[in-house]
C-alpha cells in the first residue's frame, strides 16, 4: 500500500493506494473522504446526486481505479504514479454552465492581513474584478 | 485579485499602490479557474445583481506599455466611467453571453495539470514539478497564467529571455498574446 495525495477542488487528502500495472486503486471510503463521493447501490453518490459506475469497475475488496473514477465523474485528472500524487480539476461543461449562468461565480480569498473577501460581499455595488500578477 | 505563488510576490506592488478596494492574492488560480482567465491583465464588470455584463478583457489602467500591446487605455476607462457614473455599457446582455469564452475539456486538462504541478513544487519536489508544468503548457499553449505564471514557480525569470522567447513564438505562429474585446 502506497500513501497517495488525492487533490480534489483544491482540497488534499492521504488515502492509501493499490499501484499495480500502471493502475491506482483506492478503497470507497478513501474515495468519499477525498472527493465526497460515497459508493453505493446506485453508484457513486454525493448528496442527492449519483453517477453510475459498473459492478466490474469495483474489484473484490471496494477498491476502484482512480481513472475510472474520474471518468465517473467527468473530471479531468492529472495522474503521477511516480510522485504518488492525483489532481481532479473541474470539467469544461460544469465550469461553462458556472460562466454562462446568470450569477458571476462566487470566491473567496484572502488580502494581505489574511482577511477573507467573497465576491458576495459586494452584492448590490458594482464590482470590477481585475486578474493581475507581480510576473 | 493577484495570481502569484505567494502572499509575498503581490506585497510590494500593493503597498506601493496603497489600494482604496480590497486587494486579494489567489496563490492557487482557483479563480482563473473559476473566470477562465488565460493571461493578465484580465478584467470584468460584475452589477449590482452579480452578474457579468463585461467578459474578460485585456485593459490597461495607463499607457507605460502602450508601444509594445497597441491598447490605447483611454477608450476602455471611459467606458468604465460610463457604466459606473450612468450604468451604460457598450456590450448588450445577448452580446455578453457571446463574449464570453469558455475553456475547452483540453484546457480543463491542462489546469489539473497545472495544479499537480504546483502541489508538487510546493512540496520542493521540482523534477516531478517540471514534468506537469510541461504537459500543462503543451495541452494549453494559450493559458499565459500556466506558461508564463509557472515561471517563478519554477526559478526561470518571467521577463527574461525564456519569456521574450515564448511570446516571440507564440506571435510569429500567428496568435494573440493579449485578448482585447472589441468594443
Amino acid at each position: 500500500v502506497t500513501v497517495f495525495t488525492l487533490i480534489d477542488e483544491g482540497r488534499e487528502t492521504s488515502v492509501d493506494a493499490d499501484v499495480r500495472d500502471g493502475r491506482v486503486l483506492i478503497e470507497a471510503d478513501d474515495v468519499e473522504a477525498a472527493t465526497g463521493w460515497a459508493y453505493k447501490p446506485d453508484g457513486l453518490c454525493r448528496g442527492e446526486i449519483c453517477v453510475p459506475v459498473r459492478k466490474a469497475e469495483i474489484d473484490s475488496k471496494g477498491r476502484i481505479d482512480l481513472v475510472v473514477l474520474a471518468e465517473a465523474l467527468r473530471q479531468p485528472l492529472a495522474l503521477d504514479i511516480a510522485e504518488s500524487a492525483a489532481f481532479l480539476g473541474t470539467s469544461a461543461s460544469d465550469r461553462s454552465d458556472q460562466l454562462r449562468s446568470r450569477h458571476a461565480p462566487d470566491f473567496r480569498l484572502p488580502d494581505l492581513d489574511g482577511h477573507l473577501h467573497s465576491l458576495s460581499d459586494y452584492a448590490g455595488r458594482k464590482v470590477l474584478l481585475i486578474f493581475y500578477a507581480s510576473w | 485579485v493577484a495570481l502569484d505563488k505567494a502572499p509575498a510576490d503581490a506585497r510590494p506592488w500593493i503597498e506601493a499602490a496603497k489600494p482604496a478596494h480590497p486587494s486579494l492574492v489567489d496563490t492557487r488560480w482557483a479563480t482563473a479557474d473559476l473566470y477562465n482567465v488565460v493571461n493578465v491583465p484580465t478584467v470584468l464588470w460584475i452589477d449590482e445583481e452579480q452578474r457579468i455584463v463585461r467578459p474578460n478583457d485585456a485593459v490597461f489602467a495607463t499607457d507605460t506599455f502602450t508601444k509594445i500591446h497597441g491598447i490605447d487605455p483611454a477608450p476602455k476607462l471611459a467606458a468604465l466611467r460610463a457604466w459606473v457614473r450612468d450604468g451604460v455599457s457598450a456590450i448588450s446582455p445577448d452580446e455578453v453571453g457571446m463574449l464570453k469564452s469558455l475553456p475547452s475539456e483540453t484546457d480543463q486538462l491542462a489546469r489539473a495539470e497545472f495544479g499537480l504541478a504546483q502541489f508538487l513544487a510546493r512540496q520542493g519536489r521540482a523534477d516531478g514539478a517540471e514534468v506537469h508544468f510541461q504537459r500543462a503548457g503543451t495541452l494549453a499553449p494559450h493559458d499565459f497564467t500556466i506558461r508564463r505564471g509557472s515561471m517563478p514557480m519554477r526559478g526561470i525569470d518571467p521577463m527574461g529571455p525564456e519569456f521574450r522567447a515564448m511570446v516571440g513564438e507564440w506571435i510569429a505562429s500567428g496568435h494573440r498574446y493579449y485578448h482585447p474585446l472589441p468594443k
